[in-house]
């Protein structure tokens, strides 16, 4: 019964004059086009985030080919004073590259130690309620601008430290650093605390089987599966405190200064850029080649970072 | 090895005692980064709100303090927003989903994905040196709204793109075959399914991103833009046809966190009340698009259950 209604059907169903197979065809072709246009234009939209990368990499070259032919690299490495902008120019990243060093030091002392706990606690610790109320609270202290930190650093945290050192200075890496370290604790804290909880369940049931307390499954187990993820959270933390340029440019100080010393002014990286682009900057003066050419070290040294993280992960990575 | 009751007893109180002593430990860390933070801002909040009156939106920058206002400034960071929008949303997205979608496997897709978690970490104040080489001198665009919106639009790509991908990712592969089975093309099966069902998230991830945008100051001061601007620059409409125009698009400017550092960095005490009340305004611009974002997030993921 079934079979003779469908058959009837079909012979209802009038055979397609060969005029409406072509049409038909030609706009099934006409599909197939507009299809192979849209993944084109897709793909070129991913590609330009390639294209970012190698403008990125030319730019910073390119425009620093000329600073090196004021200076050499290994006098650019090795001399200790930078001062591009004085009529006795002397061209030694080494004070800006110390600079960037200590505040990140400084940043890293309060933002790790702070920012394991903090992830510890609200993974392992926490109730529930605790840490989704948490989380989205630190993920928003993540989105404050730096700007803003920068301010707090000069107006509030260096009062207050100078209460402690009367003789610190009004603009020093201490309070910028301290500053950052608080800002990169929701980085730091975010991603680790991600990379814990990712740590399957039953490991950690198989630690309590044993008598584990929490504190102990939390450090013996838990940290060290999870040690590849920390290792990310450390290096996003690093290179954040790295390229950090408001806080610094705000509250360390503009002159280039070589030292070692947190409570010192000194200038980073990134502050002598902002303060260079700040005044007057004509089109291929030494003062436009070098802040590319600091540019260019800050980029390396990020890149330097990352490649530490990226081999970190892979070396510690373990599968479940 | 033989233990008697009580020594065993005396370890599991000792390592009892240093769960407790971690917890609170974690208690207190937690406590003081997020107390540290809530008092900095209400001392910013108090500083700042004398200033905080309606004409402290309504008037220029000025040498005087009390007169100063942040026209200029919000007016510049709405219009730079404008245009970052216009250049991320479309390119972030279409990047997001012909890797996710189309990217068929093999070292271009590699290349592509490993490249956008990189650009995840460049510095921001690289990006100003990008644009102030690219768009600034070799394109020719200036220090004007069109060379910082892109400078931010290529800033946030990456947010953009990790946030949409991540959105697509949650629309379940069913949904994709039963487009497939009613003949859909696969942009058909994209536009008309996919998309729809991950707008809210990819939603989530752009106002993250100009979240951040808005909030960045180092990149915009490296292609040189003015810190003191008393105009507005040309409005984008206009009375007579076409009612619109890029004119503005040339235009110096000057945005809200670059007239806040440039306050901070005055020795004077009374601008220090301007950049507190610039920063109250600039704090509560970027943490209300966030509480907007993580609450849109929040709904969804209560609301979608496939």
């Amino acid at each position: 019964m079934n079979r003779t209604t469908k058959d009837t059907t079909l012979g209802i169903m009038e055979c397609p004059t060969v005029s409406e197979t072509n049409s038909r065809l030609s706009h099934k072709q006409g599909r197939i086009i507009k299809e192979r246009v849209i993944e084109t234009l897709l793909f070129l939209a991913a590609l330009s985030s390639v294209a970012t990368t190698f403008a990125i990499v030319f730019i910073l070259v390119y425009e620093s080919i000329p600073f090196f032919q004021h200076t050499t690299v290994l006098n650019f490495l090795t001399d200790t004073e930078w001062t591009p902008l004085f009529d006795e120019a002397r061209y030694g990243i080494m004070p800006l590259v110390a600079g960037t060093l200590v505040t990140t030091g400084v940043a890293l002392t309060v933002a790790i130690p702070m920012g394991t706990i903090i992830a510890i606690y609200l993974s392992e610790f926490a109730p529930h309620r605790v840490r989704e109320t948490v989380k989205p609270f630190l993920e928003l202290l993540g989105a404050v601008p730096t700007v803003v930190f920068g301010y707090f650093a000069l107006v509030v945290v260096t009062p207050l430290l100078q209460k402690i050192y009367p003789d610190l200075p009004g603009f020093n890496m201490l309070s910028a650093g301290l500053v950052m370290g608080i800002m990169i604790i929701p980085y730091v804290s975010s991603v680790s605390e991600d990379a814990m909880r990712a740590v399957p369940m039953h490991l950690r049931e198989g630690s309590y089987a044993m008598g584990a307390t929490r504190f102990q499954t939390a450090v013996r187990v838990v940290v060290p599966s999870a040690f590849s993820g920390i290792a990310a959270a450390f290096i996003l933390g690093i290179s954040r405190a790295v390229g950090e340029t408001m806080i610094v440019a705000v509250a360390a100080g503009m002159q280039p200064n070589l030292t070692w010393k947190a409570t010192e002014s000194a200038a980073t990286i990134s502050a002598f850029i902002v303060q260079v682009a700040l005044g007057d900057l004509p089109h291929g003066s030494i003062g436009y080649q070098s802040i590319f050419a600091a540019g260019l070290t800050l980029m390396l040294m990020t890149l330097v970072f990352n490649i530490i993280g990226f081999w970190l992960k892979k070396r510690f990575r373990e599968e479940y | 090895m033989q233990q008697s009751v009580a020594e065993i007893r005396r370890l599991i109180a000792r390592h009892k005692f240093w769960d407790y002593a971690f917890a609170i430990v974690g208690m207190i860390c937690l406590m003081v980064g997020i107390l540290v933070l809530l008092s900095l801002f209400a001392d910013l909040a108090r500083t700042g709100a004398p200033r905080l009156t309606p004409a402290f939106f309504t008037s220029f920058p000025s040498r005087m303090a009390e007169e100063a206002g942040i026209l200029s400034a919000w007016v510049g960071s709405v219009l730079v927003m404008v245009v970052t929008a216009c250049a991320a949303v479309p390119l972030g997205v279409a990047a997001a989903i012909y890797l996710e979608e189309y990217a068929p496997k093999n070292w271009m897709t590699a290349i592509i994905e490993i490249n956008v978690t990189n650009l995840a970490g460049v510095p921001s104040i690289v990006y100003g040196l990008l644009a102030l080489g690219l768009f600034v001198y070799i394109l020719g665009f200036g220090q004007s709204i069109l060379s910082a919106g892109l400078t931010l639009a290529l800033l946030i790509l990456p947010v953009v793109i990790v946030a949409t991908r991540e959105s697509l990712r949650a629309v379940p592969g069913s949904i994709r075959e039963a487009a497939y089975a009613l003949g859909a093309t696969r942009w058909q099966m994209v536009s008309d399914h996919v998309l729809p069902y991950s707008s809210a998230g990819i939603m989530t991830g752009i106002i993250m991103g100009l979240s951040r945008a808005i909030g960045e100051t180092a990149p915009i001061i490296t292609i040189g833009a003015l810190t003191f601007i008393a105009f507005l620059p040309n409005s984008p409409i206009s009375p007579e046809f076409p009612f619109v125009n890029a004119k503005w698009l040339m235009d110096p400017f000057t945005v809200m966190p670059i007239q806040m550092f440039n306050w901070t960095s005055r020795p004077e005490e009374e601008f220090q009340l301007n950049a507190a009340a610039a920063g109250v305004v600039l704090l509560a611009m970027t943490l209300a698009m966030n509480a907007v974002a993580i609450y849109l997030r929040y709904r969804i993921r209560k609301k979608i259950k496939w």
